[in-house]
């Protein structure tokens, strides 16, 4: 597992999002127009690959797309 | 843990009654456009029925009742048992069942009760009901369920406003010595109970004037305290964390797997929570039949409705093996694995006043 191909998930999940654009650092509210819905396919995007659950707690103490990814990495088996 | 079998009863047929008319969720011009139709990608909500002002779930079983009282032959006073599965009773005080066993004409010799469960609400009730026909004691019963869930959604409030549709679902069960059993796993966690769920309105907070005040809530949400309020998120992660587990279990108690079933009809609650839940089961697209397309998520009656939509003529000419599933609101969620035989299935049916 790593944070590239991560992004790569993403990117396929989120079509208008510009393939590149997306860094570990970036603030994830400001890449896509943030709200329920794309909460929504962002978890299940992380259930689907990587078989985590992450909870709306978990998005609230996130910022970057990293902080996304450490929460799946220390949950997953 | 209620992981159990029932013997000696079986599914003689089902059919269901929607109102006739018909909302688009393209058109759903509290939103913009573009958010529309993501809504609709994720949902997979594109049309659902909404019923007339003072049309109840009670008047729409009625109607699918009388379509099955024509379609199988069977004789009003050979009905033991009454079951109306639903969160939208007629009155707050009576139940809702004996009102309709008086509507339909049912002797008074007729075990009439209500279950007010949503989501998971079929498969409780066939368990109830098939229960009280496995002794032999009781021959026949009318099993109803459904919702009209649009009367209690906010039209401002986005995270409920274009996800449900109105429909009755009716099936009628007969005790069968030779029938094959039906397995069950029921489960229960009322901890989640606020992710879906109407505040005001019943004993723990009565209705005051101030139930009735609209508040922001967030973006694009905007609701009362009688209207129904629905955290998407938890509920994404209680059906992505209980379904499958509840399904494996069951399963493996009967020493069977999912290649051995020919459908796996899921509540139809959306598309994105239920297409993840196909995939972690990994089965594949033809054995997940949908309709939330057509009806939206239509509560108790979902699994039914989707049976009688998407598998008329199969289920009407074919002996299957069925796996359902129902999960949401309480929050509670079960599984059933049953074998049907030729099932009478007269379809869908508008509601006509």
């Amino acid at each position: 597992m790593n944070i590239e191909e991560f992004i790569k998930n993403i990117e396929t999940e989120f079509e208008d999002l510009e393939p590149g654009k997306l860094k570990p650092t970036s603030n994830f509210r400001e890449m896509f127009d943030w709200n329920s819905v794309n909460a929504l396919i962002l978890i299940a995007m992380v259930n689907t690959e990587y078989d985590v659950v992450i909870n709306a707690e978990d998005l609230r103490s996130s910022k970057t797309i990293n902080d996304i990814f450490q929460i799946i990495q220390s949950r997953s088996k | 843990m209620a992981v159990f079998s029932v013997n000696n009863f079986e599914l003689k047929a089902i059919a269901a009654c929607v109102p006739e008319t018909e909302y688009c969720n393209l058109d759903y011009d509290l939103i913009p456009l573009k958010e529309r139709e993501t809504l609709i990608k994720m949902t997979g909500v594109e049309r659902r029925r909404v019923a007339k002002f003072g049309i109840t779930t009670s008047d729409l079983c009625q109607q699918a009742a009388e379509k099955l009282f024509a379609e199988t032959g069977w004789d009003r006073s050979s009905i033991d048992i009454l079951i109306f599965v639903s969160q939208s009773r007629d009155f707050m005080i009576p139940c809702t069942s004996v009102i309709l066993q008086d509507k339909l004409g049912l002797p008074k010799t007729t075990l009439a009760m209500d279950i007010p469960l949503g989501c998971s609400g079929f498969i409780y009730g066939m368990s109830v009901m098939g229960s009280l026909l496995s002794t032999g004691s009781l021959k026949r019963g009318i099993l109803m369920s459904g919702d009209i869930s649009t009367v209690n959604c906010s039209f401002e409030d986005k995270s409920t406003y274009p996800l449900f549709g109105d429909a009755g679902a009716v099936a009628f069960l007969e005790h069968n010595p030779n029938a094959s059993p039906v397995h069950f796993n029921l489960q229960s966690d009322g901890s989640g109970w606020e992710a879906i769920s109407i505040p005001d309105g019943g004993m723990r907070n009565s209705a005051s004037k101030e139930s009735f005040d609209y508040r922001d809530i967030e973006e694009g949400v905007r609701r009362n305290k009688i209207q129904l309020t629905l955290n998407g998120i938890e509920v994404f992660n209680f059906s992505l964390r209980e379904v499958a587990p509840n399904i494996n279990t069951l399963l493996a108690a009967n020493s069977l797997s999912l290649e051995n079933l020919d459908y796996i009809i899921l509540h139809q609650a959306n598309l994105l929570m239920n297409e993840s839940i196909r995939k972690k089961l990994k089965l594949p697209k033809e054995k997940v039949p949908y309709t939330l397309q057509k009806y939206g998520n239509t509560s108790s009656a979902s699994i039914p409705l989707t049976i009688i939509s998407e598998l008329k003529n199969e289920i009407s000419s074919k002996d299957l093996s069925l796996l359902l599933c129902g999960f949401g609101v309480g929050l509670s969620w079960g599984t059933a694995i049953l074998k049907t035989s030729k099932v009478i299935c007269p379809g869908i049916i508008d509601y006509k006043e």
